[in-house]
């Protein structure tokens, strides 16, 4: 159970632009935070820092598990749920077959994820005509709800979501919003970088 | 305890510093490249290879400037990769051309001085060998730091082919010598420096080093005062 | 380990389904083996003498060629479209997931080469010893090439036309590979032992030990790009 995300100081640096200096703030669990700014102004950055991608350039993320403090980027890496830009889905693999493997990469024994587990999750994002649809015949927003649903799978409780409406339509955005609240319901942590608001009387960040 | 290298790879004193050592750099360049003609010329001709064996003094010292200025790229990458130094990653950059030529200098003027002995342009000697290897491995190593966009990147980039390479090269050289020993027995490339040509060859080897420097410095010079340029145009007025 | 068995196999096999739906498999590399193969003689004569005098050597290097082929999107395509970060997130470590990619990377390459190289020794009138000596040495040479290789594209995964860089760069690095795979074939072609089999043995192993090892920092690097 993480507690806390801490961020004392950061400096973000991509390159030899610094994008954010000084920044510090706190998140705890059942918390969101949104993160927003014009496009280039380092919220992708930002999140890619704290995923453990791209070093700090000055200061220090830590998470706080059960009175234990996790600083080290990789280890940081373990707890967080990554929604990028992009969806990295292989064109010809069918969407069961997707979730399947990330089942795998994840290490949950047995099948992967078991048929049912599978079922119900299409069915919560609304997959489940297109399960054994080849990845390359999905509409945009479709892809974003099958990244959506990797991320219900990996079962991580720091959740990193760059522009999570993105592409969806009005049922799309209800959806992700509706599992951003259920997920900090549960005691998770959601940071999302977006344009739009999560709609949750979350905290804002604007970079 | 590499403090003090640390003072002097700040920019600004690392310009201040090598400004003032070029010109004696320089000078004592000359003067050893004066002395090494002079020493070389006035050694008795070779009996097995007469006035020739003076293009050993070109292209052996050229053969070893290959090896040293490649290790130089290492250890600038490794301080590249551990320290994240910016100087460090000039210095590996500027260095590669450099090397480049030396390499091909030592190839060109190795065909050269086995012409009038071998009868052809090119023998697959291994030292010889060695150092084309040694060729495609800066190209490649120049190749791949032209490519990247982001100078930082590309300098730990290839700060790890530096490394790849260097671990790589003592196989590949042993390699290349069980290869030759193989088809061909003896390498034909025995030129051997001893007697009157050691102080000659020693005097030419201390030219091509302080060539080296010299021209390297100036290279990062050139670099850092790019940088500055370039920062200045960036800035918003 | 057995936590990480999951994901490492998961990998793999996922790579190789790949390489097969969207790489046409092993025909690529097979196809300019076979080619390279056909193409040797008809610029050097039909001589089935000296054919076979320089048979382990060309179809070394061709093999080489031809496991180059693939390597470019090794990384690159995982880069390209968000895997990479995923991967490195996942429990399996980016070494794991890196011997994984080069495990995958011979099966569909180094694998299938070795396999279809005594029907090319054929063309090459190689004695029935040397074709022996010659599968061999690709089969011990081979993963050396992944692995190298495998250093290569992770150096170039971000590079758009990084394609020629790659050969550029990994060529040199595999000079000893070539000289030990054809000293095998040539060991037994003159019947002197030389102790190629020991050597080739020695640097294959330590290429697959350690590329991960590059590898993995090398993306490491790319990625906080």
């Amino acid at each position: 159970m993480i507690t806390t995300l801490t961020a004392e100081k950061l400096t973000v640096q991509r390159g030899s632009r610094r994008l954010v200096e000084g920044l510090s703030f706190t998140v705890k669990a059942g918390q969101a935070l949104a993160l927003e700014g014009a496009n280039g102004a380092g919220k992708t950055s930002l999140l890619r820092l704290i995923a453990g991608f791209l070093p700090a350039a000055a200061g220090a993320v830590t998470l706080l598990q059960d009175g234990r403090e996790i600083s080290e980027p990789e280890e940081r890496g373990r707890f967080v749920g990554w929604l990028g830009h992009h969806d990295a889905l292989k064109a010809s693999f069918t969407v069961s077959e997707q979730l399947t493997f990330f089942g795998k990469l994840n290490g949950r024994s047995g099948d992967g994820t078991t048929l049912l587990e599978q079922a119900h999750l299409l069915e919560q994002i609304g997959l489940t005509r297109q399960a054994e649809l080849p990845c390359r015949y999905l509409s945009a927003g479709q892809r974003r709800r099958l990244a959506l649903a990797r991320l219900l799978l990996t079962g991580r409780p720091l959740w990193l979501l760059d522009e999570p409406f993105a592409a969806l339509d009005t049922a799309g955005k209800a959806l992700v919003a509706r599992l951003i609240a259920l997920h900090c319901g549960q005691g998770g942590i959601v940071l999302a970088a977006t344009h739009e608001p999560l709609g949750l009387g979350n905290e804002v960040l604007r970079l | 305890m590499f403090d003090w290298l640390f003072r002097y790879a700040n920019p600004a004193r690392f310009m201040s510093l090598s400004g003032t050592l070029l010109p004696w750099l320089w000078g004592a360049a000359v003067l050893s490249l004066l002395a090494g003609l002079y020493m070389g010329f006035s050694a008795p001709p070779d009996y097995q290879q007469g006035r020739t064996v003076l293009i050993l003094f070109i292209h052996v010292p050229a053969a070893i400037m290959a090896t040293n200025v490649y290790a130089c790229i290492v250890v600038a990458s490794l301080f590249s990769l551990v320290n994240r130094h910016i100087l460090a990653d000039v210095a590996a950059r500027t260095a590669a051309p450099l090397g480049a030529a030396f390499t091909l200098l030592a190839l060109v003027t190795g065909s050269l001085w086995g012409r009038p002995m071998w009868g052809t342009w090119w023998e697959w000697d291994p030292r010889l060998v060695s150092t084309l290897v040694m060729f495609f491995l800066y190209l490649g190593y120049s190749a791949l730091w032209g490519a990247i966009e982001d100078e930082t990147k590309a300098a730990r980039i290839c700060a790890v082919l530096a490394l790849v390479g260097a671990v790589n090269i003592p196989i590949i050289k042993f390699s290349v010598e069980w290869w030759n020993s193989l088809h061909q027995g003896e390498s034909i490339m025995s030129g051997n420096l001893a007697g009157p040509f050691l102080w000659p060859w020693l005097v030419m080897q201390l030219f091509y080093m302080l060539l080296f420097v010299c021209l390297w410095l100036m290279r990062i010079r050139t670099a850092i005062l790019e940088r500055r340029v370039r920062n200045l145009m960036q800035a918003s007025p | 380990m057995t936590p990480y068995f999951m994901p490492f196999w998961a990998l793999l096999t996922r790579d190789l389904r790949l390489s097969v739906r969207e790489g046409g498999g092993a025909a690529l590399a097979l196809g300019f083996f076979a080619l390279v193969a056909t193409l040797v003689p008809l610029g050097v004569g039909s001589d089935l003498m000296l054919l076979a005098k320089v048979g382990g050597g060309v179809l070394w290097v061709a093999a080489v060629l031809a496991a180059l082929l693939s390597l470019d999107r090794l990384f690159q395509a995982d880069y390209e479209d968000g895997s990479l970060d995923l991967i490195t997130l996942s429990p399996l470590s980016l070494e794991g997931a890196a011997a994984a990619k080069i495990t995958a990377h011979w099966l569909s390459t180094g694998l299938p080469l070795t396999l279809l190289s005594p029907v090319l020794s054929v063309l090459f009138g190689l004695s029935g010893p040397a074709t022996l000596a010659l599968a061999l040495s690709l089969a011990i040479g081979t993963p050396a090439v992944s692995a190298v290789g495998a250093i290569g594209a992770s150096l170039t995964l971000s590079l758009r036309r990084g394609g020629l860089i790659l050969p550029l760069i990994v060529l040199p690095l595999l000079v000893p590979a070539v000289i030990f795979g054809a000293g095998m074939v040539v060991a037994v072609q003159t019947g002197l032992a030389n102790g190629a089999l020991g050597l080739l043995a020695a640097f294959s192993l330590a290429a697959t030990l350690l590329s991960p090892f590059v590898a993995a920092m090398a993306v490491r690097l790319n990625l906080a790009g």
